[in-house]
């Protein structure tokens, strides 16, 4: 029996639901071919940081005047160079370049924090061709003066800004740090968020021992963490309007069935093809087959969302009551 | 310019460099350049043209080549030229002198060519940067011709002609404007495009050019040698090409003249048609006399000025029919000295012309010949008029001066400072600023809003003081509705600005400022508050000349719009607000345009931020009511404190005042000879942070002192009783050394000098110690200044009166021994976080007081010895180094000379001694002779030796006696330093410096290697690295370094290290005491930091340990004593194997990781052949450590023993 593994994100026809997230990865054409090649169904090119390139173009533009002009025999130290292209202009040519050698969907990520840079970078990554256009979102409220109704409203006009100025499908990558987390997906949906993605994993700091000091430190996911994006997908999924995509821990066929049953219509992953390559796809959907195949399930339309909250025959096991239940049988099996 | 123009134009604003090098670009296929200012920007704005592949006239991209030399690049022109291309090079003063005997040459063979001069003074009791005519004088004898252009659109336009008129003479023309006062002018001008240039240019002598090169096909030979019999009939040959100039010129200017509608001519004659009294000039001076010539005929005075244009060969009847008939007297005005000439080569030629064509029936004029504006002195209308009102003297001087005050051989002319020719409708502003706050840049800009977006005509000037760091500038601004040729200072603007508020403090800024005008100034207090932070005299001119008083607060504008620290942008809306120059939101609208022009390819980023800044200031533009009185109670500081020395108060003082053109001549030495030991009088307080010391968590490990680029935190160690008087904030804590005996129960003191300090950091970046409790907080930490100043003034003032401030042991105690010693090198004007300054710090502190430095020309020189004030200072008992330049290409034999002159004179008194030892006694005599020196006890001793001696030798009538008095001083060690950087080492000293390793005489090199020119503006030298983007190497440097020490060692007998004083600070401190203790050449190459590399200077140093973990530099030192007898292997490493990839230390310098921005692809390639070298180097080094090798001691050194290393700490 042939089992049909499509499904639709963002409006997207996938040829199945594995898509490969932002990462290295996907960052050259190279790569996304061979991704593609081991039967992805889209790509999420790497997000454009809009600090990253005012960082850069300032950074360049300091040293241009870094001591210029300060003595009658230097006018300044380095000669104007045009750089070929900055850092927008590169990621651009990314997506034409992406759109020109795939067939499977690409999605332009976008990590922006102001409004302008938001809405002006978005309608560039639709002209270049993206398919679909991913708002990467993330903001820290260190300040103690800054209250969670503001952090949210944030949220909620950087998706309609963006909105308004695109056509084609936005999607939201959101962290999972809200206090009434199905409120906001509703609020970003309802201003237009074609898809949620479920959820945006932080470079964490870390304290270094040898050099007593504080830096950032990536660490690839794990399976373990992907319960998270499991739990809200169950959630969400029938609740809200808008296509759920899980990430962050999706590494094995297991990983994938799981979210899923949850009402994903897609999966995301990165650390597991960083891990093992852009094959690793490959096994994945084997293995997806085959469980299907096993359980005879036709597709995985009919699968996706058969143990959400909704469908789920305990529906309370995805609310506070789980973490009673599995304490109480963790205790239990030992007592 | 000088001539009715009414074609239409396309107007441009820039500068005399530019607009001579877009010519010399267009109209040549080989261009041969090396860096010297003023004339340095020509040579990178062709190279950075050819780096994008712009084309001459004939569709190539010309091939532009730095060479190792002035020399190197006449010769690499020499020879393009030989083979047919077209070719031009550009330099100024010695530069100009390098070129020489192939400008000989060049002409000789009659071949074409212009080279472009910005016209520098020669160096003689000093070298300047600035402007006159000594260095194109000097071509004279050349053969060339020599075109003069005296404004920035004749220096596009005399380009023109010049190179029209070498094709079709033959003969090779120099084409020549003042440096700076017209290379670094801006001013609006109208541009020849490549059509028009197309036009001028003939094809046919471009053939003809071409077919003169030599060919296989048509072989022929050139620069043979020739006998008595034919050389003079040949020299002769040439005589009528030479003929022929003056009319190929003079067609070159008609027809130029037909395209452009710019008339000129050989000669050109401005004033009363009926003059009697002519001043006859060349060169940029010409623009103040024609203002005075104006200003005086409107009052009915019949004067007039002859410009001379093509001043060789000199067309002695185009000058005479030039001059109004009706002319009595003629002034010749020499930019120019030739000491014992009847007088200066202009007025010797006017002469000379009159002499032989005047026509005999009409009495033929008096002629008076004057220096004036030498090393760009001003020059201005009054001193035009003081010309004229001399030539009116029934006596007048035969030789004269004007524009200073010579009141010893009395031949200045005297001035009349009120004499104004500037017309009221032109608008004059100016502007002082701090070279880092973009103040030049945004002037510039404002000249070109004006000039290229309104029909009014702009100029620019800017003046520049002689630091490095926290230097101030001066833009002097004009506009107005016709061509403006005021080439001078302006003396009363309509508007001042002035763009850091601490200037109140230390300059006069309201001098300039006329009755009426507009001030503005950058305030961090508002308008009600910031009258009373205003010092008195200020308040007091404010309200004396009734100025408009602006202010805005434009550090805070700058950083709300993210562009922290660059404050142009903000005080140039400002500008254009409040000026009236334009109309304001026109204005506005242009400024925009002008950020787009200007920083359009570096991003949206810096656009927006620039945008937003115009818009925040001018809402933050605030006008003062000013008030009523003067009520400050605190005034102007005064410029040096009283306890300075009388040299320093008559001389120094007021030219750190910025009124050393009040300095008559009685106040110079006559021969170059300055004091030493100035720069502490010269308290700048640039600083906004200062190092504040934590005794309690110090360690007292000497890195900080050690570092500190200005010599402004010193450590000491003192008896406890020398704290009675200290101020109660003066920190003191027990010595950490105890070792019992004399030296225990000392007390240590770590000190900031806070007005000497200015404020890098680089002392708390490398300050190895941290709060156990806070991570952040060091044993030393910048605090704000203003906090600190009042207590830390007091508490170093009461720190240098310590009783000793030598270190209490008798030897060189490694790292922190070496931080005891007294610096003899402090408060350099260098760059804020120099990489250069420690190691000459250090030197001074290891041998200061028997110190001989022979320094090149370059940064080095500049904040080691440019006036006014200088840092090499002296000990209590007087002694310190002594220091001089000679020139740049000559450094190393330079110290061989002196080295030499030591040895001749030690020789000399040795053997005096010997003759004497019956008068001086045998013991003293014998210890004169044979007594080590090598270390301060014993020097001291040998000095005391010598008091003696000469003591006694003072009551002995004998010749001998006489003499050994004079050359006493030479049996005292001296250690004899080579000092300059990788453009003197690599490049243009190279061949003397080989010569000098090869030599076996006791001299120490040592190189401070920033791997790029950094004094110029950061050209590529053979030291810069593969893949690192440096002027003269736009697209990023293709090959690797040279590896000068290797190359160095291959003599065996020479002494080799490279350092990086804040990579390894220990092994620096060892390999300069061996060094100096091998008595044979010894060679070290001292990585030094700059701001050229595009880092951060405040962890300069602390950066360099990346690169020696990189591998980027690998430390070593290769001792010839270790290979005497082949007992060992003579190259030690002192750094480890590279765990670092080389792209991580690169990657963090603009340097190398703007390429990968320009072109990724190219600086990725570069990288990793970057790798590849120092992986290679890595393992030839490796190598080459584990070799044994024998130095052979005999012939090798010639010194008889061979002192031993120092032991390591």
């Amino acid at each position: 029996m042939s089992i049909d593994l499509s499904t639709r994100y963002l409006g997207l026809d996938l040829r199945n639901p594995l898509v490969a997230s932002a990462s290295p990865l996907t960052g050259s054409v190279d790569s996304l071919k061979r991704l593609e090649d081991a039967g992805i169904a889209a790509v999420v090119l790497p997000s454009l940081f809009e600090e990253q390139i005012e960082h850069e173009e300032m950074a360049t533009h300091d040293l241009m005047n870094f001591g210029s002009e300060v003595s009658p025999e230097a006018r300044g130290f380095f000669p104007e160079l045009a750089p070929t292209g900055s850092g927008i202009d590169k990621y651009l040519q990314l997506i034409a370049d992406a759109k020109k050698a795939l067939a499977v969907p690409v999605i332009a990520s976008l990590n922006g924090h102001t409004p302008g840079g938001w809405t002006h970078l978005a309608q560039q990554f639709e002209q270049a061709g993206a398919d679909a256009i991913e708002l990467n979102v993330y903001f820290l409220a260190t300040d103690a003066a800054d209250t969670s109704e503001a952090v949210e409203q944030r949220y909620v006009d950087l998706v309609s800004s963006v909105r308004g100025i695109t056509k084609v499908p936005v999607a939201v990558k959101v962290a999972p740090y809200f206090s009434a987390f199905a409120n906001m997906a509703r609020r970003m949906v309802a201003v237009g968020a074609s898809g949620l993605v479920l959820f945006n994993r932080f470079v964490q700091p870390d304290i270094m021992l040898d050099e007593l000091e504080v830096a950032p430190h990536l660490v690839l996911s794990t399976s373990d963490e992907l319960r998270l994006a499991l739990r809200w997908i169950a959630i969400l999924h029938g609740n809200v309007q808008a296509s759920l995509a899980a990430t962050g821990g999706a590494h094995t066929t297991d990983d994938v069935l799981k979210v899923l049953l949850a009402g994903a219509d897609c999966v995301m992953m990165a650390s597991c093809l960083l891990q093992k390559g852009p094959g690793h796809v490959r096994a994945l959907r084997e293995g997806i087959e085959r469980w299907m195949s096993e359980r005879e399930y036709e597709s995985v339309r009919q699968m996706k969302g058969s143990l959400s909250q909704r469908a789920c025959p305990d529906p309370a096991a995805f609310e506070r009551s789980n973490y009673m239940k599995a304490l109480k049988s963790y205790s239990s099996r030992f007592a | 310019m000088s001539s009715e123009n009414n074609m239409t134009e396309h107007w441009h604003v820039l500068d005399g460099n530019e607009a001579a090098a877009r010519i010399a670009h267009l109209c040549s296929e080989v261009i041969a350049i090396y860096p010297i200012t003023p004339s340095s920007t020509m040579g990178e704005l062709a190279d950075a043209w050819s780096a994008e592949g712009q084309t001459n006239l004939w569709g190539a991209v010309p091939q532009v080549i730095e060479m190792q030399s002035e020399g190197g690049a006449a010769g690499a022109v020499h020879g393009a030229l030989q083979a047919g291309a077209l070719s031009t090079t550009f330099t100024a003063s010695q530069g100009l002198l390098l070129k020489l005997p192939n400008m000989f040459k060049i002409a000789g063979e009659l071949t074409s060519t212009v080279f472009h001069i910005a016209a520098r003074t020669l160096a003689t009791h000093a070298l300047s940067i600035f402007g006159d005519h000594s260095d194109v004088m000097t071509a004279r004898t050349t053969g060339f011709a020599l075109l003069a252009a005296s404004s920035v659109q004749e220096a596009q336009d005399m380009a023109a002609i010049a190179h029209m008129a070498t094709l079709k003479s033959r003969v090779p023309f120099l084409h020549f404007f003042d440096g700076f006062r017209t290379s670094h002018e801006v001013n609006k001008i109208a541009l020849l495009s490549s059509e028009d240039m197309r036009a001028l240019i003939d094809e046919d002598l471009v053939k003809a050019h071409r077919a003169r090169a030599l060919n296989p096909d048509k072989p022929v030979m050139r620069g043979t040698a020739q006998n008595p019999d034919v050389f003079f009939q040949a020299r002769e040959a040439c005589n009528s090409y030479y003929q022929a100039v003056p009319g190929i010129v003079r067609k070159a200017m008609e027809r130029f003249h037909l395209r452009t509608g710019r008339r000129y001519s050989l000669f050109w004659y401005h004033g009363s048609p009926d003059a009697e009294r002519v001043i006859v000039q060349m060169g940029s001076g010409v623009g103040a006399t024609r203002e005075a010539v104006d200003k005086l005929v409107a009052a009915g005075e019949s004067v007039g000025l002859l410009t001379v244009r093509l001043y060789r060969p000199f067309d002695v009847q185009g000058f005479i029919d030039a001059l109004p008939k009706t002319v009595r007297a003629i002034a010749a005005l020499d930019r120019t000295k030739e000491p014992g000439a009847i007088g200066e080569p202009l007025y010797q030629d006017v002469v000379t012309a009159l002499a032989e064509a005047w026509p005999g029936a009409v009495k033929m004029p008096r002629v008076i010949g004057g220096r004036y504006g030498l090393s760009s002195k001003e020059y201005t209308p009054a001193m035009a008029k003081a010309v004229f009102d001399e030539l009116k003297a029934t006596q007048p001087k035969r030789h004269f001066t004007v524009g200073i005050t010579d009141d010893v051989t009395h031949l200045s002319l005297k001035v009349d400072d009120d004499f104004d020719t500037e017309p009221a409708d032109v608008t004059r502003a100016v502007f002082y600023g701090l070279g880092a706050d973009g103040t030049v840049g945004a002037t510039k800009n404002t000249v070109k809003i004006i000039g290229e977006n309104t029909p009014l005509h702009a100029q620019g000037y800017f003046v520049y003081d002689s630091k490095k760091s926290g230097a101030i500038t001066v833009s002097h601004l004009r506009f107005g509705p016709r061509p403006i040729e005021s080439t001078y200072l302006i003396r009363r603007a309509d508007f001042v600005a002035c763009h850091q508020f601490e200037f109140m403090e230390k300059l006069d800024v309201l001098s300039l400022a006329r009755p009426g005008a507009t001030f503005l100034l950058n305030s961090p207090y508002g308008p009600e508050e910031v009258w009373s932070k205003l010092p008195r005299d200020a308040q007091q001119t404010i309200l004396d000349k009734k100025l408009r008083f602006f202010i805005v607060d434009a550090l805070t504008v700058a950083g709300q719009a993210g562009l922290a620290g660059r404050i142009n942008t903000v005080t140039q809306a400002c500008f254009f607000a409040i000026s009236g120059v334009l109309e304001r939101d026109a204005a506005i609208e242009q400024i925009k345009e002008s950020i787009r022009k200007t920083y359009g390819r570096r991003g949206d980023t810096v656009l927006n931020r620039n945008f937003a800044a115009v818009d925040a200031s001018l809402a933050a533009l605030r006008e003062v009511k000013v008030p009523a009185r003067a009520d400050s109670r605190f005034s102007r500081r005064p410029v040096v404190a009283r306890a300075a020395p009388d040299f320093v108060q008559r001389v120094t003082a007021m030219m750190m005042d910025g009124k050393g053109d009040l300095l008559p001549v009685s106040a110079m030495p006559v021969d170059g000879t300055f004091p030493t030991g100035t720069t502490q009088w010269e308290k700048r307080s640039i600083a906004q942070e200062i190092p504040i010391w934590d005794e309690t968590i110090c360690t007292q490990c000497g890195i900080c002192p050690l570092v500190c680029p200005h010599a402004a935190i010193r450590m000491n160690v003192f008896p406890a009783e020398a704290m009675k008087g200290a101020p109660e904030t003066f920190k003191a804590v027990p010595w950490s050394r105890k070792d019992g005996g004399p030296l225990d129960n000392l007390l240590y003191s770590l000190q900031v000098a806070p007005e000497d300090c200015t404020g890098c950091g680089a002392c708390v970046d490398m300050c190895p110690t941290r709060s156990k409790t806070e991570l952040k907080h060091k044993a030393i930490n910048m605090a704000p200044k203003l906090e600190h100043l009042e207590a830390e003034r007091a508490n170093y003032d009461f720190y240098l009166k310590l009783p000793e401030q030598r270190v209490p042991f008798d030897k060189i105690d490694g790292l922190r021994g070496s931080q005891f010693r007294l610096p003899l090198f402090e408060y350099s004007g260098a760059c804020s976080g120099c990489g250069e300054t420690p190691y000459l710090k250090l030197l001074s502190q290891l041998y200061g007081d028997h110190l001989v430095i022979a320094n090149a020309t370059g940064c080095s020189s500049i904040y080691g010895g440019n006036l006014p004030t200088t840092p090499w200072s002296r000990n209590a008992e007087g002694q310190g180094p002594v220091w001089a330049n000679s020139l740049f290409e000559d450094n190393a034999e330079f110290g061989l000379g002196m080295r030499l002159a030591i040895d001749a004179q030690r020789d000399l008194a040795q053997h005096l001694v010997g003759q004497l030892r019956g008068a001086i006694g045998d013991a003293l005599a014998d210890a004169l002779l044979q007594s080590p020196q090598g270390s301060d006890e014993t020097i001291k001793a040998q000095r005391e030796r010598v008091k003696s001696m000469c003591a006694i030798l003072e009551r002995i009538d004998a010749p001998q006696a006489r003499q050994l008095i004079a050359v006493a001083d030479s049996l005292v060690e001296r250690s004899v330093w080579i000092v300059g950087g990788d453009g003197w080492a690599y490049d243009i000293g190279y061949g003397g410096l080989d010569h000098v390793l090869a030599s076996g005489r006791n001299v120490n090199i040592l190189v401070l290697d920033t791997e790029v020119y950094s004094n110029t503006g950061g050209q590529a030298s053979k030291s810069t690295q593969r893949g690192a983007v440096a002027k003269f190497a736009a697209a990023g440097k293709a090959i690797g370094k040279k590896d000068l020490g290797m190359i160095a060692m291959s003599y065996g007998n020479v002494y080799v290290a490279q350092v990086a004083i804040g990579a390894n600070p220990v092994q620096t401190v060892r390999t300069f005491q061996e060094a100096a203790s091998w008595p044979g050449p010894s060679l070290i190459i001292a990585y030094s930091h700059c701001i050229a590399h595009g880092i951060d200077m405040t962890t300069g140093f602390s950066h360099q340990r990346e690169a020696v973990k990189s591998g980027y530099l690998t430390l070593y030192h290769y001792d010839p004593r270790l290979g005497m007898g082949g007992a060992d292997q003579p190259l030690k490493l002192d750094s480890r194997k590279p765990t670092l990839p080389l792209e991580q230390f690169t990657m963090k310098e603009g340097r190398f990781a703007m390429l990968a921005r320009a072109d990724p692809a190219r600086a990725k390639e570069l990288s990793r052949k970057a790798q590849t070298d120092a992986d290679a180097r890595w393992t030839l080094y490796e190598q080459i450590a584990g070799v044994h090798r024998t130095v052979t001691e005999q012939g090798d050194v010639p010194a008889a023993t061979h002192a031993a290393p120092p032991e390591a700490e």
